[in-house]
C-alpha cells in the first residue's frame, strides 16, 4: 500500500480523509493491525507544548517621520532589549531577553519574571507594547530618540522564528549534590529529591518519524496557534544520536527551526515562562502532521512510552562539566507513573512539557485537516538523517595569542 | 463537634504586642500549628496557623480574636492557582511537600488541592509560566 501527500489532500479537500492523533493510532493499530490502520489512516497528527529557548521573533517597526535607523542603535520592547544589527527599522526579540536592570543572579536565585517571551505574549494578545529607540542619526535617517507604543496591527511583519524547537527526545534531569540547584530543567531537590523531564514521549513529533522519513523543509504545521513551516533542521540538530533497533532515539537526536506568522498565533499557545534562578523563556505549542504514506510511516507513529528511553543525568555535575555520564535509562511511561529508581532510589518525577497542551494540539490540528482547514505540504528537502553523518560538536578551547 | 481549620491572620500593628495565641489556648482550649510568622514589633505582622478543637471553643476563639482588631482570612483563598497561566506541565507537583498537586491519571491535568496547601510558596516560583499566585 502507498499513497502520496497530493492524494491525500484530494480527500482533505473532499472532507474525507482520515485523521487521528499519535495517541489514538497506537489503539487502533492493536485492535485493526498494521496492514488494515495503514490502509485507512491519512494522517497522524502529533503535538508538544514545553519551554524552548531558541525562539523569538523578528518584526518591521514601520518608518517614523522624521525617520529612524534603529539598526546598529538600541531598541527597548517593554525594556526588554531586541537585536538591531539589521537594517534600519527591522529588530529580532529573543525569548531569553531580559532586562538591562534586572537583578539576575545577584539575587540568588534570580526570578526572571519578565523577559522576550512574556512580550511575545503580550504581543500575541493584542497588547501595546513600548518601543524605546536611540539611534546615531545619518543624512538619511536623522532621528536619534523614538519612543512610542505599538502592537502587532502597528507594525508590518511579525514572524515567529524558532531556530531550535521540538527536541527529539531530552534529558531527564537530578540532583546529586547536597545542596538544591536551579536549572533550565527547573528546581532539583539534592540526593536526587527529584526527577524532571521534558518531551511529550508518544505524541512528540520527532519521535513519530525517528528517521526523518516526512517531515522537511517546507512542511505545514501548527504553530503557537496559528500554522507555520519547518523552515530547517533546528540548531544542534544531532541524527548520529545512538538509537534503539526501531529509530528511537535514546538521546537529545533532531531538532526543528520553524517559522510562522505572529500574526495568526494565540497567546495560549506562546506563554512566557520564568525558571527560577536560571532565566526567562517561552512555552510554545507545536503539532506537526505526519502523512501515511506506507505502512512504514505509519509503524513508526505507533511509538508508545514504553519505547522511549530517555538518559538520566546530574545536573549538579555531569551537565555543567560537560560530562558524557548518564545514571541510568528509564522510559516515558516510568517517568509518567510519578516515580523512576536510579542506583536504587525511588525518585519522584515531574514534567516541563505539558502533555494535556499536546494532546490538545494534536486534536486541533486533526479538526483543522478534517474539516479541510488545513492542507499538507510537500517538503522541498527531508531533515539530514543518519546518513548525513552530521554529528553535534562540542567547543573545544584553543588559547588567544 | 470538633474543627480544624487553616486561617490566615492579619494583625494590625497596635495589636501585633498582643499574647493572642497563648490566649487562644488556655482560655479557649483550642490547639494550633504555626504554619508561617512573620510580626514585628510596631509594624502589621501575619500568622498562617492551622486552628482545632471543638466548634462552639472555635467560634468563641474566633469571635475574640476579631474583638483583639485581627482581621482574618481563610486560608484555602491564599495560595491561587491562575488558570489562564496555568499549562498543566506539572513541574509544581514534586515542589509541594503536601502533595496538594496531583495528577489526574486519565487527562494528566494537574489538579490542586488547595485544603492540603500550607502556603510555604515553593510551587510559586518554581511554576514555569507562574501560574501559582500568593492572594493576600
Amino acid at each position: 500500500m502507498a499513497r502520496t501527500i497530493a492524494e491525500i489532500n484530494e480527500k482533505i479537500k473532499k472532507g474525507q480523509a482520515v485523521v487521528v492523533t499519535a495517541e489514538e493510532v497506537i489503539e487502533i493499530a492493536k485492535k485493526k493491525g498494521v496492514a488494515a490502520a495503514a490502509r485507512e489512516i491519512d494522517v497522524v497528527t502529533t503535538g508538544t507544548f514545553g519551554p524552548m529557548c531558541s525562539s523569538g521573533a523578528y518584526m518591521n517597526l514601520g518608518h517614523t517621520s522624521p525617520r529612524i535607523k534603529v539598526g546598529g542603535g538600541r531598541v527597548y520592547l517593554n525594556d526588554i532589549p531586541a537585536y538591531t544589527g539589521i537594517a534600519a527599522v527591522d529588530v529580532f526579540l529573543g525569548a531569553t531577553a531580559i532586562p538591562d536592570d534586572d537583578p539576575k543572579n545577584r539575587i540568588y536565585p534570580g526570578e526572571f519574571k519578565y523577559g522576550g517571551g512574556h512580550v511575545i505574549e503580550e504581543l500575541v494578545a493584542g497588547k501595546d507594547v513600548r518601543l524605546v529607540a536611540t539611534a546615531y542619526g545619518t543624512d538619511c535617517y536623522p532621528r536619534k530618540k523614538l519612543e512610542t507604543w505599538i502592537n502587532l496591527n502597528t507594525v508590518n511583519e511579525a514572524v515567529l522564528f524558532n531556530m531550535r524547537n521540538a527536541y527529539q527526545n531530552y534529558n531527564v534531569a537530578v540532583n546529586a549534590s547536597e545542596k538544591i540547584i536551579y536549572t533550565y530543567m527547573g528546581v532539583l531537590k539534592p540526593r536526587l529529591g527529584n526527577a524532571n523531564f521534558c518531551s511529550a514521549g508518544q505524541l512528540s513529533p520527532l519521535m513519530n518519524d525517528p528517521l526523518y522519513r516526512t517531515i522537511g523543509i517546507g512542511t505545514r504545521i501548527f504553530l503557537g496557534g496559528g500554522t507555520g513551516y519547518v523552515a530547517w533542521q533546528g540548531t544542534q540538530h544531532n541524527p548520529s544520536a545512538p538509537r534503539t533497533e526501531k529509530g528511537v532515539p535514546t538521546r537529545g537526536a533532531g531538532t526543528l527551526a520553524v517559522i510562522g506568522d505572529l500574526k495568526q498565533m494565540k497567546p495560549r499557545w506562546l506563554v512566557g515562562t520564568s525558571f527560577l534562578g536560571y532565566g526567562a523563556t517561552i512555552t510554545v505549542g507545536i503539532g506537526v502532521p505526519i502523512p501515511i504514506l506506507n505502512e512504514e510511516t505509519l509503524q513508526y507513529t505507533l511509538v508508545t512510552d514504553a519505547d522511549i528511553l530517555a538518559p538520566v543525568v546530574d545536573y549538579s555535575d555531569a551537565y555543567p562539566q560537560r560530562k558524557a555520564d548518564v545514571l541510568a535509562e528509564v522510559s516515558y511511561a516510568e517517568l509518567k507513573s510519578g516515580k523512576i529508581t536510579v542506583k536504587g532510589k525511588e525518585i519522584p518525577t515531574a514534567s516541563l512539557s505539558s502533555y494535556p497542551g499536546a494532546v490538545e494540539i494534536a486534536s486541533i490540528l486533526k479538526d483543522w485537516i478534517k474539516k479541510g482547514a488545513f492542507l499538507l505540504s510537500e517538503p522541498v528537502a527531508l531533515l539530514p538523517g543518519v546518513e548525513s553523518g552530521i554529528k553535534l560538536k562540542a567547543l573545544d578551547e584553543r588559547p588567544l595569542p | 463537634m470538633k474543627v480544624a481549620k487553616k486561617i490566615v491572620l492579619h494583625f494590625p500593628q497596635k495589636a501585633v504586642d498582643k499574647p493572642v495565641v497563648s490566649s487562644l489556648i488556655r482560655d479557649f482550649g483550642l490547639d494550633f500549628n504555626i504554619l508561617k510568622a512573620s510580626i514585628s514589633p510596631g509594624e502589621e505582622g501575619l500568622m498562617v496557623m492551622e486552628l482545632s478543637g471543638e466548634q462552639k471553643d472555635y467560634d468563641r476563639g474566633i469571635r475574640y480574636l476579631q474583638e483583639v482588631g485581627l482581621e482574618i482570612q481563610s486560608l484555602s483563598q491564599d495560595v491561587v492557582r491562575n488558570e489562564e497561566r496555568c499549562t498543566h506541565c506539572g513541574a509544581c507537583i514534586t515542589m509541594c511537600p503536601t502533595c496538594a498537586f496531583t495528577l489526574d491519571a486519565k487527562t494528566r491535568n494537574v489538579l490542586f488541592d488547595n485544603s492540603k496547601c500550607i502556603v510555604c510558596e515553593l510551587c510559586v516560583r518554581a511554576c514555569p509560566p507562574r501560574a501559582m499566585e500568593l492572594h493576600f
